[in-house]
């Protein structure tokens, strides 16, 4: 197999980062090269790299062995290199149509509407897809979006694609049919670069797996040379993976209960709609489905941050439907954020400051009217120790943490107080191995002790590992629980597209 | 009567019509232009000194497209290529028009021209009371009735319009789709500016064929409010351009029948309307109605981490 593209010793900063550090990588034709990495390792700058977003302080880029410079995505489109983002480069006030049609080749400006209406009619119907050419994008699911991104990619003539994480919005099924087509392209030759966290998926499709950490290419491995504990144990490096075991079964005694909850969005459409949940003392309650389908709306509701239109919250037998953020938590629920550098901290604080943000006014900390430091100090230092956070020199900014020591912070001060309801919301998206099965312990933990755990996740391997019942939701709505002992992902999957099957657990 | 209201009403609307067609090209790009004021009274000046030195309307158009054209350049540059603020580039343009002009009007002060004259089109002319409106007009105001069009059609029906507006909408899914961001972004800045200065010349060169200090009198501030109100679609700006153009005819209308309300009252009518329009259609706005380009005064830089 011939080096379809090679790049050697990039390197990329940008103020006061070190994105990329001496970075080499190939990819041959008819390959399917996986990248691996936690966020923040420089997978997706690497990826902006080649598509000529960023520009590179140093390194080189090959093209069938020939040098090239690519100054923008215009060069790299000219090159064949096409990619789909991990953030949608959609515009959601425009039609599919109108999105699709300008990322196709050779269209002249004074074009054949019906022609190229027909054209990726064609290409839809191809993938079995259900799409409105004339609806705006906005109206449609995620998962509906993200095809839109592939369509966009396929119709153009690429020899290399780049599917940055494109199956996290996807349904199994439908990530099935995604890998179909990959293989497809690769027998036709073309080179394929994949990035994804699932293992599953990585171990699935990939024919070489190289791992980026901290900016570096730590080694690429071909088909034969890898499994998934290889794989896994040189993400880790030296680092200790953390064992746990959740002891206590979750109880009858229900901690929260949801009835007829709906929420609606800033463009009026329903998030949740007539939303039932319970969850049990002691529980970890998985919620699968694919992202979008409400499952933001459920932990911004439960937390205070948006407000229902409909139905009720019962916690401890009170009715918390309509607090606000400091109310709710008074009545027991923690809050793991989605994003944790926007919503979770405050980036520019130190690790002492974050760490009390939910107990400042809590008299512990203060004398009179000011901030009593040495106690300040003390719980932080208590809290490094326990939750063995990597805070660097007292008083650093949080946000010079790592992603994993950011949202170790964010448990530590979530779960301070003994919560009686945790809701957690993606907790372990884009952290290396070590810290993901860090907060896997300490939901585990929280669990044996009580906590009733609402565990958002993407991976449904997480969920099936981690939870004692698993609800499934589709466009707002509960499609039902399910056992993860004995359930396939299979049938998780079928029920992530709206088909009820799941029996009573 | 209504025929000559309506008459008035195209003729007083026709500046703010172009004014705020330049806007909405450059907003649909994602730069906002609070300079508009200072366009028109550059397009006045220079369209005027055009066909004063060369004798032809045609010549002071032309002049007035370019020199604006130019002018927006400024904007352009500090905008897009730096990067700039667009809201303090835009005010320093409004208060460079209104002071160059001044200078280099001095000269042209007192000075006359021929300017546009009607141009009867033969039948549809007679008909009954939008007869004289529509088809009974100078050749600027027909280029406005085909530019409205021309500028709809772009949008709408060919790729480079599509291109415009996305990058208004999300200038890195343009950027990833091939398009030239700052190429296209500077020339609609442009393009749009030089449209703006023929809505300036059609003061000097229609309205009134002279030359006289800040003439555009806040006219270049009701086509950013306009913007708004048209939902950034070209037809509809069409709409609230006449809406205008009738309250200032029938301000006129009322001043000349020798009313009792002060005159001074009946000229705010029209910047007080832009002030009612605004309130209405911000509250569309924040109803999630909103047709405002999502990156609407937002520079754009590729190398911005997300």
């Amino acid at each position: 197999m011939a080096d379809f593209l090679r790049i050697e010793h990039i390197r990329k900063t940008f103020p006061g980062v070190v994105a990329l550090d001496d970075v080499s990588f190939s990819v041959a034709s008819g390959e399917i090269h996986t990248l691996l990495g936690e966020n923040g390792a420089g997978k997706s700058t690497l990826m902006n790299v080649l598509t000529g977003l960023y520009h590179p302080d140093r390194g080189e880029i090959r093209i069938d062995g020939e040098k090239i410079s690519l100054t923008s995505p215009r060069d790299s489109l000219a090159y064949g290199i096409g990619m789909v983002h991990q953030h949608f480069m959609l515009v959601p006030a425009h039609s599919v149509f109108e999105n699709i049609l300008l990322a196709l080749d050779n269209v002249p400006n004074l074009f054949n509407r019906k022609k190229y209406q027909t054209k990726v009619q064609n290409l839809i119907d191809e993938f079995g897809l259900e799409l409105d050419l004339d609806m705006p994008v906005w109206k449609l699911s995620i998962g509906a979006q993200q095809w839109i991104e592939l369509i966009k990619l396929l119709m153009r003539d690429c020899r290399l694609l780049i599917l940055d994480e494109p199956t996290a919005v996807l349904t199994p099924q439908e990530a099935d049919r995604l890998f179909a087509v990959l293989e497809r392209l690769k027998n036709q030759g073309k080179s394929i670069i994949f990035i994804s966290h699932k293992m599953r998926e990585v171990m699935q499709i990939s024919d070489r797996v190289t791992i980026l950490k901290k900016g570096h290419s730590i080694t690429s491995l071909k088909r034969d040379e890898f499994d998934e504990n290889k794989l896994a144990s040189l993400m880790i490096g030296d680092d200790k993976i953390p064992q746990w075991q959740k002891n206590l079964q979750m109880s009858d005694e229900i901690v929260l209960e949801i009835q007829q909850l709906s929420v609606r969005n800033d463009r009026g459409l329903a998030d949740l709609d007539s939303f039932d949940l319970e969850l049990k003392k002691g529980e970890i309650l998985g919620i699968a489905g694919v992202a979008g389908n409400g499952q933001k709306a459920l932990a911004e509701v439960l937390t205070g941050l948006k407000t229902a239109s409909q139905g009720r919250i019962m916690a401890k037998g009170q009715d918390i439907t309509s607090s606000d953020a400091k109310k709710s938590y008074i009545a027991g629920i923690a809050h793991i954020p989605e994003d944790r550098k926007s919503i979770g901290i405050a980036p520019d604080m130190s690790v002492d400051d974050n760490l009390i943000m939910k107990s400042f006014k809590n008299g512990a900390f203060s004398r009179w009217i000011f901030q009593d430091k040495k106690a300040i100090r003390r719980n932080a230092n208590e809290k490094i120790e326990q939750f063995a956070i990597k805070s660097g020199p007292d008083g650093t900014p949080i946000r010079y943490l790592s992603g994993g020591n950011i949202q170790k912070v964010i448990i530590a001060r979530e779960l301070s107080e003994k919560p009686a309801v945790l809701v957690a919301l993606y907790p372990t998206r884009g952290l290396d191995i070590g810290s993901a099965e860090y907060v896997h312990k300490v939901i585990a933990d929280g669990a044996d002790q009580g906590m009733g755990t609402i565990l958002i996740a993407e991976d449904l391997d997480e969920l099936l590992k981690l939870s004692d019942r698993i609800a499934v939701m589709f466009r707002g709505q509960l499609v039902g629980y399910v056992d993860p002992r004995n359930t396939t992902r299979e049938e998780i999957g079928l029920m992530m597209s709206g088909e009820k099957q799941g029996g009573a657990v | 009567m209504l025929e000559i209201l309506l008459d008035a009403t195209v003729r007083a609307g026709t500046p703010i019509l172009f004014a705020t067609l330049g806007a909405i090209i450059n907003e649909r790009a994602g730069i906002i232009n609070l300079g508009i004021e200072g366009l028109m009274l550059i397009g006045a000046l220079a369209g005027f000194a055009g066909t004063h030195a060369s004798g032809s309307l045609l010549v002071g158009v032309l002049a007035a497209f370019i020199v604006t054209f130019l002018a927006g350049s400024i904007h352009a540059v500090i905008t897009v290529q730096l990067r700039g603020n667009q809201i303090v580039s835009g005010l320093a343009m409004t208060m460079f028009g209104i002071g160059i002009t001044a200078l280099f009007g001095k000269g042209m002060v007192g000075q006359t021209i021929a300017g546009f004259e009607r141009v009867a089109i033969p039948l549809l002319s007679d008909l009954p009371v939008v007869g004289k409106a529509v088809f009974n007009q100078n050749l600027l105001i027909y280029f406005s009735f085909l530019l409205v069009f021309i500028i709809w059609f772009f949008f709408y029906r060919t790729r480079w319009g599509l291109a415009v507006r996305t990058l208004g909408e999300n200038p890195a899914a343009a950027d990833t789709c091939g398009v030239p961001v700052n190429l296209y972004k500077f020339l609609a800045v442009t393009v749009g500016s030089g449209i703006v200065g023929i809505g300036g010349a059609y003061l000097s060169l229609a309205s009134t064929p002279m030359w006289i200090e800040n003439m555009s009198a806040g006219r270049g501030w009701i086509a950013v409010a306009l913007v708004i109100f048209a939902g950034w679609s070209s037809p509809k700006a069409m709409l609230g351009a006449y809406l205008f153009g009738g309250i200032t005819a029938m301000q006129l209308r009322f001043q000349a029948m020798g009313t009792t309300v002060s005159a001074h009252i009946l000229q705010m009518l029209p910047y007080f309307f832009t002030i009612v329009v605004l309130v209405v259609s911000t509250m569309r706005l924040q109803k999630g109605a909103s047709q405002q380009p999502e990156s609407l005064g937002l520079p754009y830089d590729r190398e911005d981490r997300k």
